[in-house]
C-alpha cells in the first residue's frame, strides 16, 4: 500500500521550515511521511523512474523547435540558467498580465520566441522538459515569487482551497490544513505543498504535473471526478486562481469519505 | 528507442561482486485493463531481459502482465575479465533494444 501511495519528485524541492499557516506545526515535505525504502528509491537517480523524462527533457532542451532555436539557444546550460527558476513558480507574467505556472511559461517561451506550437499540458513532451527544468531545483527551498500583482490571485486561491465545493462538501484545507499526518483510505495525508512537481507516482505508473492531483482523487479510491466541484471552479473562472496554495483535490469517492467522517466523529 | 538508465560500475577489482541496476521506459500494459472505451488494451509487455558478460549470460529474467511500468531490475555480478556487458530486453510487439557497457578488471 506504501508502494502504491508513494510519489517519486523529480524536482524534488525541499519544503521551506517556516510555520504552516493553519496547523502550526512545522512545513514539512510530503517526502517525510514516505517509508524508507521509498525514499531511497527517489534519491537514487538510476532507480527513481521520474529520471527516464528527466532524461528527455534534456533532449529536448537541446532540441531546435521551430525556424532555429532550442531552449539552450537563449537559456545556455540549463544546470546554470534553470537553477531555483522553478522554486517560484507559478510568477506573474507582464505580458499576459496574468500568473502563469512552468507549464504556461514553457509554452509562452514556445509561442513567443521558438514561433511553434504549444505542447498540451500533461503530454509526454512537456513533462520532460518540467521534470528537466524542475529538476536544477533539486534541493532548494521554494521561494514563491514577491511580484505584487500576484496578491489578487492569491487571495482568491485561498478562498478556494478553504471553499466547501462538491458532492462531499469538502474544501482542500479540510483535510490538509487540519489533518495532515491522518491516515485516510490508507494514505497519509500530507500538508498541501506543492514542492517535487512534476512528480512520478508509482500509482499512475507515469509522471504527472501539478495539475493531475488537483483534479483527481488520491486518496487510492480510483480515478473518480467530483463533477461538481470541477464545474464550481470552472465558474469561478478558476483556471488561473491555481496560484497560491495548490493541494491535491478534496473531491473524494464517497466510500473514502465515509472512512473519513468516521475518524474525525 | 526506450529510454534506460543503467548503472554499471566502469572498473572493477577481479573477482569483485558488483551491482548492475537496469531501468527501463515500457508501458508494460497488462493486456487485462480496458481502455476509455471500454475495450481491452491490448497487451505489451516485456518478456525477457538478459545481461551478456564478454557473451556469456550471467542473468536473465522473464517478466509477466504483474510488473509494473518502466521496469527496474537490479542484480550482482562478479568480475571476472574486461570486456563488455549488453543489455536486452525483448518483448511484445516486436519490441527489442540492446544497451552495452564496457568494464575494465585490474
Amino acid at each position: 500500500m506504501t508502494l502504491r501511495a508513494a510519489w517519486l519528485a523529480t524536482g524534488a524541492l525541499a519544503c521551506a521550515v517556516a510555520s504552516a499557516q493553519n496547523s502550526g506545526e512545522a512545513r514539512r515535505s510530503g517526502f517525510d511521511t514516505m517509508s524508507p525504502r521509498i525514499q531511497a528509491m527517489q534519491r537514487d537517480d538510476q532507480q527513481n523512474p521520474g529520471m527516464l523524462w528527466v532524461a528527455d527533457g534534456e533532449v529536448l532542451w537541446n532540441k531546435i523547435f521551430g525556424i532555429s532555436f532550442s531552449c539552450a539557444s537563449c537559456h545556455g546550460d540549463a544546470k546554470k540558467s534553470m537553477r531555483g527558476v522553478a522554486a517560484h513558480y507559478p510568477d506573474w507574467d507582464p505580458i499576459e498580465k496574468k500568473p502563469v505556472d512552468l507549464t504556461q511559461r514553457i509554452n509562452l517561451c514556445r509561442t513567443r520566441h521558438q514561433l511553434v506550437l504549444p505542447l498540451p499540458p500533461e503530454s509526454e513532451e512537456m513533462l520532460g522538459l518540467e521534470a528537466y527544468v524542475a529538476n536544477q531545483s533539486r534541493g532548494l527551498p521554494l521561494a514563491p515569487s514577491t511580484a505584487p500583482e500576484l496578491t489578487a490571485a492569491r487571495e482568491r486561491g485561498r478562498q478556494l482551497y478553504e471553499q466547501r465545493i462538491g458532492q462531499l462538501n469538502l474544501s482542500c484545507a479540510l483535510c490538509h490544513d487540519k489533518l495532515p499526518g491522518h491516515v485516510l483510505a490508507g494514505a497519509t495525508i500530507p500538508q498541501g505543498h506543492v514542492n517535487g512537481y512534476p512528480t512520478y507516482r508509482l500509482e499512475w505508473q507515469g509522471l504527472g504535473s501539478l495539475q493531475r492531483p488537483r483534479r483527481l482523487p488520491v486518496l487510492g479510491a480510483g480515478e473518480q471526478h467530483d463533477r461538481r466541484a470541477l464545474r464550481v471552479e470552472r465558474r469561478a473562472g478558476a483556471r488561473h486562481e491555481r496560484v497560491a496554495r495548490i493541494s491535491s483535490s478534496a473531491a473524494t469517492a464517497q466510500g473514502v469519505c465515509r472512512v473519513l467522517i468516521t475518524r474525525i466523529s | 528507442m526506450a529510454r534506460t538508465l543503467i548503472h554499471a560500475p566502469k572498473s572493477a577489482r577481479k573477482g569483485e561482486v558488483m551491482e548492475i541496476r537496469t531501468l527501463i521506459a515500457h508501458p508494460m500494459e497488462t493486456g487485462y485493463r480496458a481502455g476509455a472505451d471500454g475495450r481491452t488494451l491490448p497487451r505489451d509487455i516485456i518478456r525477457r531481459f538478459s545481461c551478456r558478460y564478454n557473451g556469456e549470460v550471467v542473468f536473465s529474467a522473464d517478466l509477466y502482465p504483474a510488473i509494473s511500468a518502466n521496469p527496474y531490475l537490479a542484480f550482482n555480478v562478479v568480475a571476472e575479465a574486461s570486456g563488455s556487458m549488453s543489455f536486452t530486453w525483448e518483448g511484445d510487439n516486436g519490441f527489442a533494444q540492446t544497451e552495452s557497457a564496457t568494464l575494465t578488471v585490474t
